[in-house]
């Protein structure tokens, strides 16, 4: 604790954005807890790098505060070990971990005013007052809330509490702060403003961070990384693009953004090339890459509604440029069922000959559309070879 | 609506009558005949008259009797000190114990009110008695010790004096903090319990120890109920009457003893009743001090 303070006491009390280092600052190593006999986290393997703003994904009850809980010290592992700079944090308690938390709850002492409540961990670490004094100031400004130094926790909005939150753990120069579902209290305005802010913030005080959420949004918008996480195992970790381009299960796939997801046969799997055949389709699935998987397993194909074209489509009509259109481009026939027109974008749902609906949208790129899809209106839905991705599991 | 308001006040009355009654007639009109019975003067063996004289609580704040009111104040204070000393950490261990033992350990601490003053007090006794069991183990302890020394080769310890645990002051306290206990275990449990876990959790986080989370941030947010597990102990502690009367020495007269003579045995009712309503008195300044601090607490904010 004592090295850690110090050192952080000689650093600019800004440092410049230090993403992109690639030293491990935290590493866990199978961890498991087990809540009587029910693993809450089941066998996590997981890296955090220094700099990074990290994020805990995943459906309510998959672990994701248990996980930073551990971390932080107030659970225990059942199994595995914890690495902080690659020393084994087991037999540090909370108090002496390098580690701070911005709570869900945002926990602000009620009986002290703001500035007693960020100097309190300073205090703790017997800081002088002059210092204390300095760094609070600074980190009151830091987080904006100058000028309200003298309030008390209940003079205070909750978006207000909780920048005294993030302040009170700051202003302790962490080696990485823990944040456990920062906005899921906040209002959707403030929310917003809230997540530049804290990605500004963390870019500002070169702190590594660690955020649970189960927000997939607001994991894409904030995060330099994710683990996704179901029923307490990793089901994937990845930089936000990767999570949405290149999910590795259905899961994922499904849990962050919208998907549509069709089962099918892989019926043939070469280098730059592969076809699955899907009940939903009455053509294969022609796909510009290698799956590798064997012949005949069952396969998914993902493909996302932005991913998708929507053309007119009149009887007898072949498909506009299908001629033109590269090798592997694939088409299908639909009718349009449903649309939902949401100002920027409409949403429409296209019924396949199968009967399967599927997601689709078009941005609303000018004031009147020329093409005016209506309802039951006979469409083309085509996409390109590379977009879908195709899960095995 | 005026017409179901009529009919709900009727209602509202004949739940409310009731008891109403029941206070009017056996509290207040005892407490109003008491009162009267203060400004009186005894006129015969049976006879009382009402004279509106202040006699009796000139008499009553004569220095013998305002030196028990004043040794009534210290035995309670003292045992609520000790109740909280005691109380505070039973109350955090069961705050902190899992669901099915805090249920067994709040069972445990109500378990002496299913059981009569009179017995638990005698039992007491049968503790603390020269022939009483904390008696009994210290004689095995110095016996066996004893025996150690002549073993070692020292001279052994000699004949083992029983300690005089009874009748003084120090077992009256002994017998009040063992009475009171529950009274103030249980505001400060249900302060505790209802205590947010993560301000401790962010305490502990920020770098302060047990200790200091406990002293920083847990007594203060359970101040309330560290006031209403004080208040609950010293009122009924300062009027005891039982415990001193069985546990006490000749010296060790608190005020409701006092009182009690002047009923029975000396048969002055105005006087008694002058004391009775000093230590009355004395009881509302302490909810009044409760309640001003009580308020303090919450305007700054807890
Ligand atoms: N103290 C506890 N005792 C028993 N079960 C717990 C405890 N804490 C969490 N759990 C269980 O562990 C699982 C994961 O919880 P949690 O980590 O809070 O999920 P998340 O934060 O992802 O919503 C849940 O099923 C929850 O019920
Ligand atoms: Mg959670």
């Amino acid at each position: 604790m004592t090295d850690v303070a110090q050192n952080s006491l000689d650093a600019p009390a800004l440092r410049p954005d230090a993403r992109g280092k690639d030293n491990v600052i935290i590493r866990f190593e199978s961890i498991t807890k087990r809540f009587g006999n029910l693993p809450a986290v089941d066998n996590v393997t997981l890296d955090v790098r220094e700099g990074e703003f990290f994020a805990l994904l995943g459906p309510s009850g998959c672990g994701k505060t248990t996980l930073l809980r551990m971390l932080a010290g107030f659970e225990t592992p059942t199994e595995g070990r914890i690495l902080i700079d690659g020393k084994d944090i087991a037999n540090l308690p909370p108090n002496r971990r390098p580690v701070n938390m911005v709570f869900q709850s945002y926990a602000v002492f009620p009986h002290m005013k703001v500035t007693d409540n960020i100097a309190y961990g300073l205090k703790m670490d017997g800081v002088s007052g002059n210092e204390i004094r300095r760094r609070v100031d600074e980190a009151l400004e830091l987080v904006k809330l100058g000028g309200l130094g003298e309030r008390m926790p209940d003079q205070l909005s909750g978006g207000q509490r909780q920048r005294v939150a993030l302040a009170r753990a700051l202003v302790k120069r962490p080696r990485v702060l823990l944040l456990d579902e920062p906005l899921s209290a906040l209002d959707a305005k403030l929310r917003d403003q809230m997540r530049s802010e804290l990605t500004s913030l963390q870019k500002k005080v070169g702190i590594t961070f660690i955020m649970v959420t189960h927000d997939q949004d607001e994991a894409l918008a904030i995060a330099t990384r994710c683990a996704v996480m179901n029923r307490g195992m990793l089901a994937q970790v990845a930089t936000p693009s990767d999570l949405y381009e290149f999910p590795n299960s259905q899961f994922v796939a499904d849990f962050v953004g919208r998907v549509n997801m069709f089962e099918g046969v892989l019926e043939k799997d070469e280098q730059d090339e592969a076809v699955v055949r899907c009940a939903d389709f009455s053509a294969p699935v022609y796909l510009d890459h290698g799956v590798t998987g064997a012949r005949g397993t069952t396969v998914w194909v993902a493909l996302r509604p932005e991913k998708i074209e929507m053309h007119k489509r009149a009887e007898g009509q072949t498909p506009f440029k299908m001629e033109d259109a590269p090798q592997g481009a694939n088409v299908t026939p639909g009718i349009i069922r449903e649309i939902v027109y949401l100002g920027s974008e409409t949403n429409y749902e296209v019924e396949l000959e199968g009967g399967r609906r599927v997601k689709t949208f078009r941005s609303n790129l000018t004031r009147y559309d020329q093409e005016d899809f209506t309802h039951n209106e006979p469409v083309w839905l085509a996409w390109h070879a590379c977009s879908p991705a195709v899960l095995l599991s | 609506m005026e017409q179901s308001w009529r009919r709900a006040k009727a209602a509202f009355a004949a739940i409310a009558l009731p008891p109403l009654t029941w206070l009017l007639l056996f509290f207040l009109i005892p407490l109003a005949v008491i009162w009267a019975y203060s400004f009186g003067e005894n006129t015969g063996p049976v006879t009382i008259d009402l004279t509106g004289t202040f006699a009796n609580y000139l008499r009553a704040i004569e220095p013998i009797y305002l030196e028990i009111f004043w040794k009534s104040i210290l035995i309670a204070g003292l045992t609520t000190m000790l109740c909280l000393v005691i109380g505070f950490p039973v109350a955090l261990a069961i705050a902190f114990a899992s669901p099915r033992t805090k249920t067994w350990l709040l069972m445990l601490i109500m378990l002496p009110f299913w059981t009569n003053l009179l017995i638990r007090t005698f039992a007491l006794v049968a503790v603390l008695r020269e022939n009483g069991y904390v008696n009994f183990a210290l004689e095995w302890l110095w016996n066996n010790a004893s025996w150690a020394m002549t073993l070692a080769g020292f001279q052994p310890l000699g004949e083992f004096e029983p300690l005089k645990l009874l009748y003084n002051n120090a077992a009256v306290v002994v017998g009040l903090v063992y009475v009171h206990l529950p009274f103030m275990v249980l505001p400060l449990y249900s302060a505790l319990d209802r205590m947010d876990r993560s301000l401790m959790e962010a305490s502990l986080d920020l770098g302060a120890g047990h200790l200091r989370t406990i002293l920083l941030v847990v007594v203060p947010l359970a101040a309330p109920g560290i006031a209403s597990g004080v208040l609950i102990t010293f009122i009924p502690a300062l009027g005891a009457y039982l415990t001193p009367d069985l546990l006490g020495g000749t010296d060790s007269q608190m005020i409701a003893n006092v009182i009690e003579r002047q009923f029975k045995r000396a048969n002055d009712w105005p006087f008694g009743a002058a004391l009775s309503f000093l230590l009355m008195y004395l009881t509302f300044i302490a909810i009044a001090i409760q309640t001003t601090l009580q308020r303090r607490a919450d305007r700054r904010g807890a």
